[in-house]
């Protein structure tokens, strides 16, 4: 059929050859850099953003000490305020905590614990609710009925107390079954990612599935059934992309909220170890000192988490819009 | 039976459905029924129609909002399992085939839907929404071939082959329906089911539009089924009109005979209430009563409270489609026993082979 304008079209065809399939680049092509270049907050947010992970990335490099190793900490340096201040020591710019670490070396080790925890745990939650309010609201029907009693089940605890109730059952189950004590090095970390991940699929799997139930329904799915796309891809394909709006955006509080669960599990002990201090257990130590007059040992990594969290809000709401090819 | 299954592909209608039911289960929820001792309640929302579609003709469906109209097109393109009865494709049952066994058929078988802003995924390219279907039957698998045909596409539909490089809100109605259009066309089908496709668009864009579909289905040899509740689209479009109330074909001719010498009174209804100048020449009733409820039809013929010639027969008997010697195929008491007086003939225009 129609041999005729397919010979004559084959002259001008649009100089689009060899992007088609390459879904990165289409992803990652001009409108998303534009639109991240036009808006100067934006840019300031990525800017941040990057300073953290390049901190996070190479502290140890970076930092004056390593607060990480015990056998450097010195009692007499302990509780030192900023240099700024009366009695400030130069080795120690943003003073030093009741163990005698230097402030700013522990926030740039800590930087790196919490941003590791909390991105972690955000993707593992992002991917669990995600995936399972896609099923839910597109299969729906019973499956649908028990994903979303367990969603009610689990949110009607504090995410906290289910935070604590994986970690507790993960740390008895390994320590038990595999002999293995999770207050060593790269567990504990296994642990708070999975249970701080596990503790907030819910609000991701509800708000998908609320939109996932609005565009199931839609011609454009229909239009996919009639060509004959399998289920799988339509779900992927066409629903997937029409729903991520709101979850960048809980994305990004979460990444907050997940920070700070993890700096209260640590507090509580099971955490990570008191010797690798994150921003979350910085900030609870210098708690205890903040009447006592020593308040640079809350502060400073108080300002260090704020900072991240608005950066990382900041950019999460500009990548929504720049994902919404009706807002471009 | 048997003779059916000898008939060759090229004998048989382009589509046959024959006895198409569908019913849906509206009940509440088990529970409720149990406490609330409700019935189960069953809704009709086709049931027992039969047609044929000629290959290169177009079969118009015609009727009121709820009336299963768009039901039939969901069975026909598998969008819905049929409660009973058979769709046949040139003589090949495919109703109710499983998602794989439908496989090669869908290529053949492609719908324009009704609403151009929901039917179009709105984070999609144009050239990705085009390309879908030849993508998805591995039409050609070399992306600059696929590129040039979705260009070819774009072009057939009167679209700048450069638009394949937006998004689909970037266009107006009209031209999102040309996309649609184009969509459909990409597998290469022979029959097109047509959901409503201008009524959601201006006059004047309807009229492109329709144009555009009669042009497409003397190039290509298309088939249409094309379903609307604007009889004068569906006069200019079809060449058999079917007429649907709550489920059932109430009567099919020819499209002329069916505008010139309506039998149903349904029909008749219908047709008292197109507001066209060409049109007038009969005195207008407004449309009495509405639509009952489906899920408790009336019994016996189904219009019986709305037709002004019921009798207690019509109360009680369900009509049977009785064949006329013009085409047409009427499902009414008062046509059969006569006793229904010939409405005044009706001067219609002839059709005009492109809309202004």
């Amino acid at each position: 059929m129609a041999e005729t304008p397919i010979q004559r079209i084959s002259t001008e065809a649009p100089k689009v050859a060899g992007r088609f399939g390459d879904g990165l680049r289409r992803f990652f092509d001009g409108d998303i850099w534009y639109s991240f270049t036009r808006s100067p907050v934006t840019m300031v947010a990525g800017v941040v953003t990057l300073i953290y992970f390049v901190l996070a990335l190479f502290g140890s490099w970076i930092a004056p000490h390593n607060p990480f190793d015990m056998a450097s900490l010195n009692l007499l340096d302990s509780l030192l305020p900023p240099i700024w201040q009366e009695g400030g020591d130069a080795r120690y710019p943003l003073g030093t905590d009741d163990q005698g670490r230097d402030m700013l070396s522990a926030i740039i080790y800590g930087s790196r614990v919490s941003l590791f925890i909390g991105f972690a745990s955000v993707i593992l939650a992002m991917v669990l609710g995600v995936g399972l309010g896609l099923i839910s609201g597109f299969v729906g029907g019973t499956t649908d009925a028990i994903i979303m009693r367990i969603a009610e089940v689990q949110l009607s605890f504090p995410a906290i107390l289910i935070a604590l109730l994986i970690n507790g059952i993960m740390r008895g189950v390994l320590k038990e079954n595999v002999g293995m004590d999770v207050k060593q090095g790269d567990l504990a970390y296994t642990v708070l990612i999975l249970s701080i991940g596990v503790s907030g699929w819910v609000q991701y799997a509800r708000t998908v599935r609320g939109s996932t139930m609005v565009e199931r329904g839609k011609e454009y799915v229909q239009a996919a059934y009639v060509i004959g796309i399998h289920p799988i891809t339509i779900m992927w394909r066409h629903i997937l992309p029409n729903v991520t709006g709101p979850v960048l955006v809980i994305a990004t509080i979460h990444l907050a909220v997940a920070i700070i669960t993890e700096a209260t599990l640590s507090f509580l002990g099971v955490g990570v170890p008191p010797t690798e201090p994150s921003l979350g257990t910085l900030i609870s130590i210098g708690n205890d000192y903040l009447l006592s007059g020593e308040w640079w040992i809350t502060i400073f990594p108080g300002i260090t988490l704020a900072v991240l969290v608005l950066a990382v809000n900041l950019l999460g709401d500009w990548l929504r819009d720049a994902l919404n090819p009706k807002l471009r | 039976m048997s003779e059916a299954a000898v008939v060759s592909r090229f004998d048989a209608p382009m589509l046959r459905a024959q006895g198409l039911k569908r019913y849906f289960d509206v009940s509440a929820p088990w529970l409720n029924r149990i406490i609330e001792g409700q019935p189960r309640q069953i809704l009709k929302a086709v049931d027992g129609i039969d047609f044929e579609i000629p290959r290169g003709e177009t079969f118009g469906l015609v009727g009121e909002s709820g009336c299963g109209k768009s039901t039939v097109a969901r069975l026909i393109v598998g969008l819905h399992a049929p409660s009973a009865g058979s769709i046949e494709l040139e003589g090949r049952d495919i109703a109710g085939l499983s998602r794989t066994q439908m496989a090669p058929i869908r290529q053949r078988l492609q719908m324009i839907f009704q609403d151009p802003y929901a039917s179009l995924n709105p984070r999609w390219r144009v050239r990705d929404i085009v390309a879908e279907p030849i993508r998805a039957f591995k039409l050609l698998d070399d992306p600059a071939a696929i590129e040039r045909r979705v260009g070819a596409l774009l072009e057939q539909v009167k679209l700048n082959p450069k638009d394949g490089e937006k998004y689909p809100h970037e266009f107006s109605g009209g031209q999102r329906q040309r996309i649609s259009i184009a969509r459909a066309l990409a597998s290469e089908p022979e029959f097109l089911v047509c959901d409503e496709p201008t009524s959601a668009l201006d006059v004047s864009v309807q009229a492109q539009i329709l144009n555009l579909m009669k042009d497409l289905q003397r190039q290509l040899g298309l088939t249409y089924l094309f379903i609307s509740h604007n009889l004068a689209v569906v006069y200019h479009i079809s060449d058999r009109v079917g007429v649907m109330y709550l489920g059932k074909l109430v009567e099919q001719a020819p499209a002329k005979t069916l505008f010139t010498t309506p039998r149903h009174p349904y029909t008749r209804l219908l047709l008292d209430t197109i507001p066209d100048l060409d049109m007038t020449g009969r005195a207008r009733g407004p449309v009495a009563g509405e639509v009952p409820n489906p899920i408790t039809p009336p019994p016996g013929c189904t219009f019986h409270p709305r037709c002004p010639f019921a009798t207690d027969r019509c109360r009680a008997e369900i009509p049977r489609p009785l064949p006329l010697d013009d085409g047409a195929v009427v499902a009414c008491h008062g046509v059969e026993e006569g006793r229904i007086p010939a409405g005044p003939s009706l001067a219609v225009p002839e059709k005009p082979e492109r809309l202004g």
